[in-house]
């Protein structure tokens, strides 16, 4: 079973009494903290970890203890992963050096530089790294509130929302129609809806033939759309439906107890509605004080936030500029943070910013996909350089090597998040 | 000295063509000598068949990894869908490193260093195509492959520690450990391989979307400085 936020709420972890004690700047080690371990924070404490080589003292802040990546959770639903292969452990983490303590952080003091867990220690930071992916923006798919996600369930977060939505879609009658709210711009993962519409889509081809898909998006495009496109036509002709804003696709609510969807005036009784609201940084760079609007601004040189020289906010959670919020760009940007955060530290080497990001998507069988590009760090933001993405009317074979490569970069990632 | 060598192959080709429009005859039984090395998995002729290796008949024009009854490494496939072809020149890089130009490639052979030795090799081999007079060496706007890199470049010495930082942009997708499950493994490479392999994707002379665009905005001194570190790892 995978682990929620309650299983964890008053958590502590032997580790948190001997870290409590607040260190005096200037004595010992200094200290890097790092919350949340995914694709931004698991890389970011792994690399300070293993690239300073005991000279910084590297404590990361988890509430689970085994990580399911949001990545490759389209593909569990299209039946191509198992939900264990999405699953990660922190095991050689703690065994390279990193502190692993499993709890939540509840705030920050910028002043005295601390952190609380919701377990009751506070801990002293010199460099404080946030990584906590996204939340929720409140009210903004109406008649959808949290309290309604095992109702209608956004699967946007790893693990157990991933493996309800499968379950309800497995459990669907025959013909019946599964619907899903897109998000709204900027949000994690831009092709990740679309991936996600064509693997409900590969399921249901397989076992339900005669369910419709219905998707109400709030945009008149999206990422990868005439990738997208064509591949619904050449494998799912006649089963999706896309009512993308120029139709109303954004004027949308949603009744959990009665189970419809209300799309420009129109109501449906649907059997499945996944609903992807809008999103903003994990809450505890709000709490920390470091967001403007929903994310938190950062400088692209070192993603330290515009707010606090000692703060840095890594993936999903910050406004940096052009990169996508992806897996790929989180562990990318990490290691941008990694370097200049020893270097504040230590003293080492400070090399200029390079990022990158390629984001695969699965249409069907061996038909895979690409977009991809080069960044780098101006005075502004983090700016485009150079990008690549996939042609339509490929051949299959390269559409076959597409899908092989996202799975050695599957590998690779996680191998570099978590050692 | 690389250079030159290519220099001095394309002009033999060349030079064959253009008078009586078959290859010099001394080269091809030169060839045929040096094919002794390649007969232990490949067969050419009449008759031949796919051994440890494919057979080479009607090699040229054909696009890599193109035999239906031939099991080839997927880095090889790779190449062929991204729209390797078989001709003087992609021979002449194969044979000299093959590893360089694919790197997951399953023949397993140290190359051919020798250019002329490459040349009389393929003069040889066009023997065995349909009409191999009418063979042209290259497409003239051919940059040459691998083996034209300035000896400067190869020269560089790279600086370890930014490498060391580089190379953290390469393990996104390629395994330190040299795992391979559909991205191939980077690691245990010599150095010069490493940077003429980094070079060919920079001009656009290998295919692959992703390393182009990757390759393509380092500098020759941070493709030296990804090589030095790449060999520091080596055990
Ligand atoms: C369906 C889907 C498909 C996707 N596919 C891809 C893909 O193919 N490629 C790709 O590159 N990206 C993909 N992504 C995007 C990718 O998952 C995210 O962009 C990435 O995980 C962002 O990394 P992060 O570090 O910002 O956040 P996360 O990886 O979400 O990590 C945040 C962590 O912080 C922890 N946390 C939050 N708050 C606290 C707190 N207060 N205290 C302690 N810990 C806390 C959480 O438990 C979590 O483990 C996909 C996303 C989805 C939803």
């Amino acid at each position: 079973m995978t682990l929620n936020r309650r299983s964890f709420i008053g958590t502590t972890v032997a580790a948190g009494a001997a870290l409590s004690a607040p260190m005096a700047i200037g004595q010992g080690k200094p200290r890097v903290i790092v919350v949340g371990g995914g694709a931004g924070g698991a890389t970011a404490a792994r690399y300070i970890a293993k690239d300073s080589k005991g000279a910084i003292d590297v404590v990361l802040i988890e509430p689970t203890r085994t990580y399911y990546t949001c990545f490759f959770s389209n593909l569990y639903l299209g039946g191509f992963k198992e939900m264990d292969e999405l699953g990660h452990s922190y095991g050689n983490l703690a065994a390279a050096g990193v502190n692993v303590v499993h709890d939540w952080a509840t705030g920050v003091d910028r002043d005295a530089k601390t952190v609380s867990l919701a377990g009751g220690a506070t801990l002293a930071y010199d460099k404080l790294i946030l990584s906590p992916g996204i939340d929720f923006v409140d009210g903004a798919v109406e008649g959808w509130d949290l309290a309604a996600q095992n109702a209608m369930p956004h699967a946007y977060k790893g693990g157990s929302q991933t493996e309800l939505l499968k379950a309800q879609i497995m459990a669907m009658p025959e013909g019946g129609t599964f619907a899903m709210v897109a998000p709204p711009n900027p949000y994690r993962c831009p092709p990740g809806p679309y991936e996600r519409v064509s693997m409900v889509a590969h399921y249901l081809k397989a076992n339900n033939p005669t369910a419709k898909i219905i998707v109400a998006d709030p945009k008149g495009k999206f990422s990868k759309m005439g990738l997208f496109q064509e591949g619904w036509g050449n494998h799912y002709a006649g089963m999706i439906d896309w009512i993308g804003a120029d139709f109303g696709g954004g004027n949308v609510s949603v009744d959990p107890a009665a189970m419809t969807v209300t799309i420009d005036g129109e109501e449906t009784k649907v059997d499945v509605c996944n609903v992807i609201p809008a999103m903003k940084a994990g809450r505890i760079a709000e709490l920390a004080g470091v967001t403007d609007g929903n994310w938190a601004p950062v400088n692209a040189a070192d993603m330290s936030t515009k707010a606090d020289a000692d703060i840095y906010v890594l993936g999903d959670a910050s406004q940096q500029g052009d990169m996508p919020k992806s897996g790929f760009s989180a562990n990318s940007q990490a290691k941008v943070c990694a370097m200049a955060v020893r270097g504040a530290l230590t003293g080492s080497k400070v090399f200029p910013a390079k990022f990158s990001n390629t984001c695969w998507s699965l249409i069907d069988t061996n038909d895979g996909v690409k977009v991809g590009a080069t960044y780098e760090a101006t005075d502004e933001k983090i700016a485009k350089v150079d990008g690549f993405i996939s042609q339509t009317g490929e051949d299959s074979a390269t559409r076959k090597a597409t899908y092989e490569e996202s799975e050695g970069w599957y590998a690779g990632i996680t191998s570099d998040m978590f050692g | 000295m690389l250079k030159g060598g290519a220099f001095a192959a394309v002009l033999t080709l060349t030079a064959a063509l253009g008078t009586s429009g078959a290859a010099d005859t001394a080269d091809i039984a030169a060839g045929e000598k040096i094919f002794s090395k390649c007969k232990g998995c490949h067969q050419i002729g009449e008759g031949a068949k796919h051994r440890i290796g494919p057979h080479l008949n009607g090699l040229f024009g054909r696009k890599a990894a193109s035999h239906d009854g031939f099991k080839y490494s997927k880095s090889l496939t790779r190449l062929g869908n991204s729209g390797l072809e078989w001709h003087a020149d992609t021979l002449d890089a194969y044979i000299e490193n093959p590893r360089a130009l694919a790197s997951g490639t399953r023949m397993s052979f140290r190359g051919i260093k020798d250019a002329q030795e490459r040349t009389q090799l393929i003069a040889y081999l066009r023997t065995f195509s349909d009409n191999p007079a009418n063979i042209p060496e290259a497409d003239p706007t051919a940059t040459g492959t691998d083996h034209d890199l300035d000896p400067e470049i190869l020269a560089i010495v790279g600086d370890p520690e930014y490498g060391e930082y580089l190379s953290s942009e390469c393990t996104t997708c390629h395994q330190t450990d040299g795992g391979d499950d559909g991205i191939p493994s980077i690691v245990f490479w010599p150095e010069e391989d490493f940077v003429v392999a980094m070079h060919a994707y920079k001009n656009k002379q290998r295919a692959h979307p992703v390393m182009q665009m990757m390759a393509g905005r380092l500098s020759n001194d941070e493709i030296a400085a990804l090589a030095a570190y790449f060999a520091t790892i080596e055990e």
